[in-house]
């Protein structure tokens, strides 16, 4: 479903990594592993389509994703390491916000119910700015619980997150998984799947 | 589509209400620099008549230049302009979306300004009307030319100063037949048209090129 | 694209072919501003043709003119690379841009610099809002903008494209620009407009201006090579052959 083929990034004068090849398909988790450094949030925008690789192409079931544009971007899930939150604007605000352009269901029942799952129930109509780091990057992650694209693309989701939190991020990477999703991440948490399979990919050797 | 265009205009919208200082410093530099050229030219109502219209579009050209700076600064800094580019709308209409809510908190109260800008520069009554059409017509044009350069310089050190050393020069055509047009409203009302028709111009292109522009110079800035 | 012209894009073939190429450009340039300044001082008359009554003084147009058509036609040169950067994605391409940049703001300059000197006789002032000296101003500020942007950036490949982008506007906006400081009163433009053509010119001074033109094109290709080859060697200073040439290079 997604294909790498060939691909080179660099970083200024640095080589990253050269001639990557891969191929996932759905019911897929795909861990990128590596040091500091060794390229992995490069790999994951390159993927998203945000960085350009110097050389080689990413392809979304067959089809370049230069060439899907929009297509592409529909069925993708990006959550980088910024939040992408308005400290300005509630959680419900951000959340619904979040949602529309996504193209997800963003009606205040759907979007109350996604915050209370996150474990935000009291916080929803509080400027996020007031919030804890944890909590904030729960009201960016409920954006998962709401989203419907097949691809999720995760930089170091589990990061600031209390125990409960990583239980349930788990349920919900495990969720789109046996539902015939692909995600593919960067962290150190190891992910219990219920069903499909796991598998790595090593950068920086 | 318009729903996406609408709810990037009604966030920005609502953001700026919610930190309206903002806002409300470009405004005041608009009146503050307005007000000072009074006191450094003199106050002869003739110089005052001659230098007004330069002068209140200078004035507006640096004070929409104060608020581009943040145009997608702040959405660059926490993340959420990552998430508009990932949409599966047009990044076009996004931007021209932030574009049209900068023009509506910085332009538009230019607009409504004015004839109290006018009364400064003991303006005509037929000078400031054309002022107001020129500045409805020319400020949109500001915010649209100016997204490009603020597109250009994010996230980089001192990007306030490049902004305008960037932009400046591009909002010439736009100050020529603005402050024009005023200049001869005095004279003879009807020999302002072709000012503002072409005012009217610049408009319809940047309209269609800037957010083009802009857009692919958020592609390049974001990476 | 073809595979001879990739061949000549990689940076490591360009790299001694530019080389080789600087010292014919050197020549040429010497040579052509040579004839064209003699030409220029000893073989023209001391009046410019027709009514205008200008003495000798006006002998700084052979430098000049020179100097204002070099600064348009590089800004339209360089921004040419930065297209052809953009849609074909060549490295090199953004490396010609970025290296012709610093002679185009030279040009323009000296444009600038001569003008006021031939301003301060004929006109009586070393500077007057006369559209053509405006014009070259602007164009002189859209030349510190790429550079200035492009310095600003330290991503080199961010930097180029940026730059690419903004010259790509400035030239869409030239011509505009260039239009309203012409006829700022757009009620009364064909009194306005300035007519002048090579035509009406006389032989000898023709000559003279067109061989210091040929010769500042030929520092032109120069000083660009020479540019382009240092941004070669500093962004290509992790690879093999880079290595190779600077040290040979030290220790020739």
């Amino acid at each position: 479903m997604l294909q790498v083929a060939q691909l080179e990034c660099r970083r200024g004068d640095r080589l990253l990594f050269s001639g990557l090849d891969f191929e996932v398909g759905p019911g897929t988790l795909l861990h990128v592993r590596g040091r500091n450094g060794s390229g992995k949030t490069t790999l994951l925008r390159t993927l998203c389509g945000l960085y350009t690789a110097d050389h080689g192409e990413v392809h979304w079931r067959g089809e370049s994703i230069r060439a899907l544009g929009e297509d592409y971007r529909r069925d993708l899930l990006y959550f980088g390491h910024l939040n992408g939150i308005k400290g300005d604007l509630t959680g419900v605000e951000n959340l619904r916000l979040a949602a529309t352009l996504d193209g997800d269901k963003a009606d205040t029942r759907t979007v109350w119910a996604a915050l209370a799952r996150i474990g935000l129930a009291g916080f929803e109509d509080i400027p996020t700015r007031m919030l804890s780091q944890g909590q904030k990057k729960r009201t960016a992650l409920a954006r998962l619980i709401l989203s419907r694209a097949p691809l999720w693309i995760l930089d170091e989701p589990f990061t600031a997150l209390d125990t409960d939190a990583v239980d349930l991020l788990q349920q919900l990477i495990a969720d789109q998984v046996a539902n015939g999703g692909l995600v593919v991440l960067t962290t150190h948490q190891e992910v219990p799947l219920t069903s499909g399979q796991a598998c790595h990919l090593d950068l920086g050797r | 589509m318009l729903k996406v265009f609408w709810s990037v205009l009604h966030r920005d919208l609502l953001l700026a209400m919610r930190r309206r200082t903002d806002v409300l410093t470009t405004l005041f530099f608009f009146l503050i620099v307005v007000s000072l050229f009074p006191l450094g030219v003199g106050t002869e109502t003739a110089v005052l008549r001659t230098l007004g219209p330069g002068v209140v579009w200078v004035a507006a050209l640096l004070a929409s230049m104060l608020a581009l700076e943040r145009l997608f600064a702040a959405d660059f800094e926490d993340g959420t302009l990552e998430q508009l580019l990932l949409t599966d709308q047009p990044l076009v209409l996004l931007v021209l979306a932030k574009i049209t809510a900068h023009w509506l908190l910085t332009g538009l109260p230019l607009v409504l300004m004015a004839p109290l800008v006018g009364m400064q520069y003991h303006l005509t009554d037929p000078a400031i009307g054309i002022m107001m059409a020129a500045l409805l017509l020319g400020t949109p044009v500001l915010s649209l030319i100016g997204a490009i350069g603020a597109a250009l310089t994010l996230g980089l050190r001192g990007g306030g100063i490049l902004l305008s050393l960037l932009i400046l020069p591009l909002y010439i055509p736009v100050l020529v037949y603005g402050a024009g047009a005023v200049e001869l409203a005095a004279v003879e009302l009807t020999a302002t048209r072709p000012y503002l028709m072409l005012l009217a111009a610049f408009l319809l292109s940047s309209l269609i090129l800037a957010p083009l522009a802009s857009a692919a110079a958020l592609r390049i800035s974001i990476e | 694209m073809s595979s001879a012209w990739s061949k000549f894009a990689s940076p490591s073939t360009f790299y001694p072919l530019a080389g080789r190429m600087i010292p014919v450009f050197w020549v040429l340039a010497a040579g052509s501003l040579l004839v064209g300044l003699y030409w220029g001082f000893f073989e023209t008359p001391d009046q410019l043709g027709g009514s205008n009554a200008q003495k000798g003084y006006y002998r700084i147009i052979f430098l000049h003119v020179g100097a204002a058509w070099m600064s348009m036609w590089l800004y339209a040169v360089m921004v040419g690379w930065a297209a052809i950067g953009l849609v074909f994605n060549t490295r090199l391409s953004y490396m010609m841009a970025n290296a012709i940049a610093p002679t185009g703001a030279i040009f323009t300059f000296l444009a600038l610099w001569s003008g006021a000197f031939w301003g301060r006789p004929s006109w009586g002032t070393y500077w007057d809002w006369d559209p053509r000296l405006t014009s070259e101003l602007i164009l002189f500020f859209l030349y510190i903008g790429y550079i200035a942007l492009h310095s600003a950036i330290d991503d080199a490949r961010r930097a180029d494209r940026a730059a690419a982008l903004l010259a790509i506007v400035g030239l869409v906006m030239v011509p505009v620009i260039f239009w309203s400081i012409n006829c700022p009163d757009p009620n009364q433009c064909a009194a306005l407009h300035q007519r002048s053509g090579l035509g009406k010119v006389d032989g000898d001074i023709l000559f003279a201006m067109l061989m210091t033109t040929l010769g500042f094109w030929m520092y032109a290709f120069a000083t660009t090579l020479m540019r382009v080859r240092t941004i070669i060697l500093t962004r290509e200073a992790q690879t093999t052959w880079a290595a190779e040439t600077i040290q040979a290079e030290v220790r020739s």
